[in-house]
């Protein structure tokens, strides 16, 4: 125990020295951040004036979001179909289509924007291939676990009966695993609405260079605003996708 | 990745367990209700793709040109990646000093989100005091971490003092919730057994609850440190934290050095390999333990 205590406080040392990290400093900021956010981040009749400019940007990045996890949700349909052990028929396709997806997942979005801002510069398309393969990495993975979960017994017990590969996949499988596919779909598309706000800051693009925009030029009433809708956005979505979920589910 | 999950995927894995345990696989009887949501929610989410594909920004890029561009772009930097601007050890030790942001995070969150998560827990705590920390951890969850880092940089500066003490918010209120959740998922029996032998809440705490719920406590930990370890190569770019992010934004952005943004990938996909496969040993020890 005592062990376990001396090795977690070298741990906190060494990270605390390498990064130059305080915690003094880090408790410090926090009054003064929150007394800076009520001093500030209050809208004035100037910022509700960029409300217009705001929610169409957050439009688009919520427009942006949903494509990248409905497309995402589509191909990871077929790679986790190939990769999950109760449907996979092939043996080298099911570790293809595992590794690509570990391959997607495990690379940042903030770092796909960065490798796919040389291929499509500033615009929403950068934005859009980020998101989209972040997507793809974690729904395959999911979606194969719900398969695993749902399709093993199932299988079995349909290829008694002496039903083939397709009819099974089709008519036993996805029915099966359906809901829990498009609740985590739902997932994806309010996790993306965060990482775009991070990928607009990083690329120029949607709601976040919107934000960045604001921030900069140390407009703190309309970035607050900003703020304000992203947040509202993902708490709506959040209420309605979890209203679809009690119905599905 | 920069995932940052909260709620749902809580929500989804007790749901998926419920759905589990309700004898799961095919369902005999179709209920209309569900299916015509299902149906209403897929043709939405395909009719919004398509609209969007129409409206967005596209800024005068050839999708087909760009797609092409990005294939061989992609065989530049994973097939002849190169460090220009900083030496291996150098790529070595920023990748330390991301990890030590992730550390230092996950830390500070666990810490403080099991204290919160005692008082957010329905069976531990006041109804109204549980009710009041929720809300108050979804507020947070809600605002991206990315924007409550660059609110604590205009207090605190850019750097890993902001970055720490923003993701740590986002981190502690997941963790409150998902601590949570754990906790009310105890033998209510036990606790009262222990009340009504005048044990004190304090040692409830420490002797049962704590004890009962320490794996699922672990491997929530685990997987917030490994979402941590994205975030922080995120806020390492967006707000100059330092480490290997900020490395990555400047090959990409500043000398516009693809093969070095390669170079870079390999880094983190390493680590990142190399931490999933440490969750998922985790998690089957866990699972062994819960059997």
């Amino acid at each position: 125990m005592i062990g376990f205590f001396l090795i977690l406080l070298i741990i906190v040392y060494g990270s605390q020295w390498v990064t130059a990290f305080s915690f003094i400093d880090g408790i410090a900021s926090i009054p003064k951040a929150l007394s800076w956010l009520v001093g500030n981040f209050y809208p004035t009749e100037k910022s509700l004036q960029k409300i217009p400019t705001i929610l169409t940007k957050l439009v688009e990045t919520l427009l942006l979001s949903i494509a990248a996890a409905t497309v995402g949700a589509f191909f990871a349909l077929f790679s986790a179909i190939f990769g999950a052990r109760p449907t996979a028929f092939s043996k080298p396709l099911a570790l293809f289509s595992r590794g690509l997806a570990t391959l997607f997942r495990n690379i940042d979005v903030a770092a796909w924007s960065m490798i796919l801002l040389f291929s499509f510069g500033q615009s929403a398309l950068t934005g859009f291939f980020a998101l989209f393969f972040a997507s793809f990495g974690f729904l395959t993975r999911v979606f194969m676990e719900t398969i695993d979960e749902v399709g093993l017994g199932a299988v079995e017990a349909l290829r008694a009966t002496g039903a083939g590969y397709w009819p099974i996949v089709f008519q036993a499988i996805l029915p099966a695993s359906q809901p829990l596919m498009i609740s985590w779909t739902l997932f994806m598309i309010e996790t993306n609405i965060r990482s775009a706000v991070l990928v607009g800051i990083l690329t120029g693009s949607g709601v976040g260079f919107t934000f960045d925009l604001y921030y900069k030029n140390m407009n703190y009433n309309a970035a607050g605003l900003t703020i304000v809708f992203i947040a509202a956005t993902i708490l709506l979505l959040d209420r309605a996708s979890n209203m679809i979920r009690r119905a599905i589910l | 990745m920069s995932l940052d999950k909260s709620e749902s995927i809580q929500n989804i894995v007790t749901q998926s367990g419920r759905l589990a345990a309700s004898g799961r696989s095919i369902k005999v009887k179709p209920l209309s209700k569900s299916r015509l949501t299902m149906r209403i929610t897929m043709i939405a989410l395909a009719a919004l793709t398509i609209y969007g594909f129409f409206v967005f920004d596209y800024k005068n890029i050839s999708p087909w040109q760009g797609t092409i561009d990005m294939l061989t772009n992609f065989k530049t930097m994973f097939l002849s990646p190169h460090l220009a601007h900083l030496t291996f050890w150098e790529g070595a030790y920023a990748i330390v000093v991301t990890l030590a942001m992730a550390v230092l995070t996950t830390l500070i969150s666990a810490f403080l989100a099991f204290f919160l998560a005692l008082f957010a827990a329905q069976n531990l705590s006041n109804h109204t005091v549980a009710r009041s920390i929720q809300a108050v951890a979804a507020f947070i969850r809600s605002i991206p971490t990315v924007l409550w880092v660059l609110i604590f940089a205009i207090s605190a500066g850019l750097g890993s003092v902001a970055a720490i003490v923003g993701m740590s918010f986002h981190s502690i209120s997941y963790l409150t919730k998902a601590y949570a959740e754990s906790f009310e998922e105890m033998d209510q029996g036990l606790i009262e057994a222990l009340r009504a032998t005048g044990a004190h809440w304090w040692h409830i705490v420490f002797q049962a609850v704590l004890p009962m719920s320490l794996t699922y406590l672990i491997s929530w930990t685990f997987m917030r440190f490994e979402i941590n370890f994205g975030v922080s190569v995120a806020m390492g770019a967006a707000a100059g934290a330092g480490g290997i992010g900020f490395d990555m934004f400047m090959a990409s952005a500043f000398y516009h050095d693809l093969r070095e943004v390669g170079a870079i990938t390999y880094y983190i996909l390493v680590v990142a390999f190399l931490l999933e496969m440490l969750s998922l040993r985790m998690k089957s020890a866990v699972r062994g333990k819960m059997i």
